[in-house]
C-alpha cells in the first residue's frame, strides 16, 4: 500500500516536471506573459490576461502565424517584484519563450529589466513609468505600450495655457504612478511658464484630502491637477465640492476607469483629463484612424466577458499585436523580433505607434485625447 | 552544538554543493536563491520567536533597512557593496536597539502590535522619503557584489554565495543556542519570572537577541538588493513580515532547522503550484491562477491544524508515533 502510494507520488512529480514539454508543440511560437492577475494590482492584470487569451484564440482560429500556432505562457506576478522576477526567469529558461508581454506594474517591470537585458529576450511592458524605456541605450530589449507621462503633462499644460491658467496646485497619490507624474509635472512646468503654487500628496488608503485641498486653496491655485491611479483619487472632487472650490480640476490618464468617474458622483462632472481614445470611442468622429480598431476591440471584449473594457487591457492588446506582427515578419528569433519591433508601426488602442531604435514606446502626445466627465461617462472634450 | 546539527549542516552543505550540478536551469537556481534569503531572515526570526519567545511582525522592515542601505550607498554614494552591507548591518542593529528597548517591555499581543506598527512606519518612510529611497519608483542599477574579484552576477555564483551565508548563519545560530546565552534564552521562553529569579538578565537578553535577528534580516535584505539590482518599497511591506512569521511557524518554531525547512518550503510552494497549473492544462482541465492562492491557503491550513508544532516538529512526532505503533504491532503479533 505504502509503496504504491509512493510510486504514484513519484509519477505525479515526474509528470509535473515534464509538464511544459508535453503540451507545447515544437513548431509553436512561444510568447510569455506576466500580469498581476491576482493581488493588489489585479485590476490591471485581469483585463490584460483576458485580452491576450482572447486575441491568441482569435489568431489561432484563423490558422496561426505563418502556419505556426501562437502559444501563450501566462504567469501571475501577484504584483510582487520577487514573483515577477521568478516568473520572467521561468518563461525564459523553462518555457523558452521568444518574447515577453508585461509585467503590469512599473515596479515589477523595473525589477525584471536586468534579467531580460542579460538573457536578450524582448519585453514589452504594460506599465506606465517612462523610466522603463529610458535611457534607451540601457534598455535595448525593453519596450512599452502605455502612453508617456510627459505627453500627458504636456496635454494638460497646453489646455491650461489656452484657458489662461498660470498658477496651479498639484496633488498626487504616493504610488509609483503618482510619484512619476508628480516629477514630470514639476519638471515640465517651466517649459510652459506655469507656476506650481502648492504640491501635496495623499496615500492610497486616505479617505479625506480636505487638509491638502485647503492648503492648495489658500495658495491661490487657479487650477488643480490630481495625478493618481488609485481609487482614493475620486475623493478629491468630492472634497472640493464640500469646500466650494470651483477651480478647474484636471486628472491624469490614471483616471481612465469609468468606476472612478462613478465614484466621484455629481462632483465628478466637468473633470478634464487626457487619456487614450478607447474610453470615449462612442463620441469619437468616424474619420479618426483609430476608431475601427477601438470599436472592434471594445465590442469583442465586452460581448465575451460582459464587463466594460479598460485601457489596461488595451495595453496588452497593443503589446500582443506588436509581437504577433513581428513574428509574422521575421519568425521567432528574439534578436530579429527586437530589430523588427524597433521599426514597427501599429494602429493600436493606445494610439498610433511608430517605434524606432531611439524610441521604444513609439507614441507622442497625439495619442491622448482630452476627455471630460458627463454624468458618470467619459466623452471627448469639445473645446 | 550537537552532532545531529553538525550532520544536518553537512547534509545541507552537500546538497548545496551538488544542486547546481543537477539543476542546470537558472530559473530553479533563482528560486533557491530566494529560498536562501528567506532562510537567513527566518533563522534570525526563529532565534527571536522560538528561543526567546518574543514575536516580531516587523521583520520585513529590517530586511528593508539592509536593502535600502545597500541600494542607497552603492548607487548614490558610490561605496563598495561590502561597505554598504556592513553599514546596513550597523544601521539595522542601531534601529533594533532603539525600537527594542521600549518595545520589548511589552508582552504578547502588545509586542506584536508594536512591531507591526514599526514595520508599517518604516514602509511609509520608504514610500515617502523620495530623495533617499526613490519613493515608490525605487532605486535601480544597484551593482552586483564581488567576492575575491569575482562578480557574483550569475545565478549559479549567487546561489553558492547566498547558501554559504546561510550556512555561516546557521553555524552562529547553533553555537548561540548551545551557549550560556542560549540556555538563558530558553529559560526566558519557559518563564520570564523563573528565569529572572535564576539570575538571568531577561531584559538585556531579549534586546540582544532582537538586535541579532535584525542583523540576519539586514544581511538578507542587502543580498536581495545585490541579486535583483532593483528595490522598491513593495517587498518590505507588513505582508512580508507576516509571511516570514508564517514560514517560521510552518517549519516549526522551536528548532532552527524548522525555520530553514519552512522558509524553503514556502518559497518553493508558489512556484510549484504555478507549474502545477501547466500540468492541468495538459490533461485539459481549465485551471485559473486564482486557484494557486486557494491551494496555498489550504496547505497552510492543513499544516497548522494537524501539525501545530510545525512541519519539523510534526515529522519528529510522527516518526516517534509510528515507531511506537510498529513496536506495539510487533508485540501484538508475538
Amino acid at each position: 500500500m505504502k509503496k504504491s502510494l509512493l510510486m504514484i507520488g513519484v509519477v505525479i512529480v515526474l509528470l509535473l516536471m515534464s509538464g511544459s514539454v508535453l503540451f507545447a508543440g515544437e513548431k509553436d511560437y512561444r510568447v510569455g506573459c506576466v500580469f498581476a492577475i491576482t493581488g493588489k494590482a489585479s485590476w490591471l492584470g485581469e483585463p490584460e490576461m483576458k485580452t491576450v487569451e482572447m486575441i491568441a484564440r482569435e489568431i489561432n482560429e484563423a490558422g496561426g502565424i505563418n502556419g505556426h500556432k501562437l502559444k501563450l505562457f501566462i504567469e501571475d506576478s501577484q504584483g510582487d517584484n520577487t514573483r515577477a522576477v521568478n516568473a520572467v526567469k521561468k518563461l525564459i529558461k523553462k518555457n523558452n519563450v521568444c518574447a515577453i508581454i508585461g509585467p503590469s506594474r512599473s515596479g515589477t517591470s523595473m525589477a525584471v529589466i536586468p534579467i531580460v537585458q542579460k538573457a536578450q529576450i524582448p519585453l514589452i511592458s504594460c506599465a506606465g513609468a517612462e523610466v522603463i524605456v529610458v535611457p534607451v541605450e540601457e534598455r535595448k530589449w525593453v519596450f512599452k505600450t502605455p502612453q508617456k507621462d510627459s505627453d500627458c503633462v504636456r496635454r494638460i499644460y497646453e489646455h491650461m495655457i489656452e484657458k489662461g491658467i498660470k498658477d496651479i496646485g498639484i496633488i498626487s497619490g504616493t504610488t509609483g504612478f503618482g510619484n512619476a507624474g508628480r516629477k514630470q509635472l514639476k519638471d515640465i512646468a517651466a517649459e510652459y511658464k506655469i507656476n506650481i503654487v502648492a504640491d501635496e500628496t495623499y496615500s492610497p488608503a486616505d479617505t479625506d484630502m480636505t487638509a491638502q485641498l485647503v492648503k492648495i486653496k489658500n495658495a491661490g491655485a487657479m487650477a488643480l491637477v490630481n495625478w493618481s491611479i488609485v481609487p482614493a483619487q475620486s475623493i478629491v472632487p468630492q472634497n472640493m465640492k464640500h469646500l466650494k472650490m470651483d477651480i478647474q480640476l484636471y486628472q491624469s490618464h490614471g483616471f481612465g476607469n469609468v468606476k472612478y468617474a462613478k465614484a466621484a458622483g455629481a462632483a465628478g462632472n466637468g473633470i478634464i483629463f487626457p487619456a487614450g481614445r478607447l474610453l470615449a470611442v462612442d463620441s469619437l468622429p468616424d474619420d479618426n484612424p483609430q476608431k475601427a480598431v477601438l470599436l472592434g476591440y471594445k465590442n469583442k471584449y465586452e460581448t465575451k466577458f460582459n464587463e466594460t473594457v479598460s485601457t489596461f487591457g488595451g495595453h496588452a492588446y497593443d503589446s500582443l499585436w506588436l509581437v504577433a506582427n513581428a513574428l509574422k515578419a521575421v519568425g521567432d528569433n528574439p534578436e530579429k523580433i527586437r530589430e523588427q519591433l524597433e521599426k514597427s508601426e501599429l494602429v493600436g488602442t493606445g494610439g498610433i505607434f511608430k517605434l524606432s531604435p531611439m524610441d521604444h514606446n513609439g507614441l507622442d502626445k497625439t495619442a491622448f485625447e482630452m476627455l471630460t466627465v458627463q454624468d458618470g461617462k467619459f466623452v471627448v472634450l469639445k473645446d | 552544538m550537537g552532532w545531529k546539527n553538525y550532520m544536518g549542516m553537512l547534509v545541507l552543505f552537500l546538497m548545496v554543493a551538488a544542486a547546481p550540478l543537477i539543476i542546470r536551469n537558472d530559473y530553479y537556481l533563482g528560486v533557491l536563491v530566494f529560498a536562501a534569503l528567506n532562510c537567513l531572515a527566518c533563522i534570525g526570526l526563529c532565534l527571536l520567536m522560538g528561543y526567546a519567545g518574543q514575536i516580531s511582525l516587523g521583520h520585513a522592515a529590517f530586511i528593508g533597512i539592509g536593502a535600502y542601505a545597500s541600494g542607497y550607498m552603492t548607487v548614490r554614494l558610490g561605496l563598495s557593496p561590502w561597505t554598504a552591507m556592513a553599514a546596513g548591518i550597523f544601521l539595522s542593529a542601531g534601529v533594533a536597539l532603539i525600537v527594542g528597548i521600549p518595545a520589548l517591555r511589552l508582552k504578547g499581543h502588545y509586542l506584536a502590535m508594536a512591531t507591526l506598527g514599526f514595520g508599517s512606519i518604516l514602509h511609509i518612510v520608504a514610500v515617502a522619503a523620495i530623495d533617499i529611497t526613490g519613493g515608490p519608483g525605487g532605486l535601480n542599477n544597484i551593482p552586483a557584489i564581488s567576492l575575491f574579484g569575482i562578480a557574483l552576477n550569475t545565478d549559479t555564483r549567487f546561489f553558492y554565495f547566498s547558501w554559504a551565508i546561510v550556512l555561516i548563519g546557521l553555524y552562529f545560530g547553533f553555537n548561540l543556542i548551545h551557549s550560556r546565552v542560549g540556555r538563558g534564552l530558553r529559560a526566558l521562553h519557559g518563564s520570564e519570572d523563573a528565569a529572572g529569579s535564576l539570575g538571568i538578565n531577561t531584559a538585556s537578553y531579549k534586546i540582544q537577541i532582537f538586535v541579532l535577528s535584525s542583523v540576519y534580516a539586514s544581511i538578507s535584505g542587502s543580498l536581495y538588493a545585490y541579486y535583483i539590482n532593483y528595490i522598491d518599497p513593495g517587498p518590505f511591506s507588513v505582508m512580508h513580515s507576516v509571511l516570514l512569521v508564517t514560514m517560521v511557524a510552518v517549519g516549526g518554531l522551536h528548532k532552527i532547522w524548522g525555520a530553514v525547512f519552512g522558509a524553503v518550503l514556502l518559497t518553493l510552494l508558489p512556484e510549484f503550484l504555478s507549474s502545477f497549473s501547466e500540468y492541468f492544462q495538459v490533461i485539459g482541465i481549465e485551471y485559473k491562477p486564482d486557484y494557486d492562492t486557494l491551494i496555498y491557503g489550504l496547505i497552510l491550513l492543513i499544516i497548522m491544524l494537524f501539525l501545530p508544532e510545525g512541519l519539523f516538529g510534526g515529522f519528529g512526532d510522527a516518526i516517534h508515533a509510528l515507531q511506537g505503533k510498529m513496536k506495539r504491532l510487533r508485540e501484538a503479533r508475538e
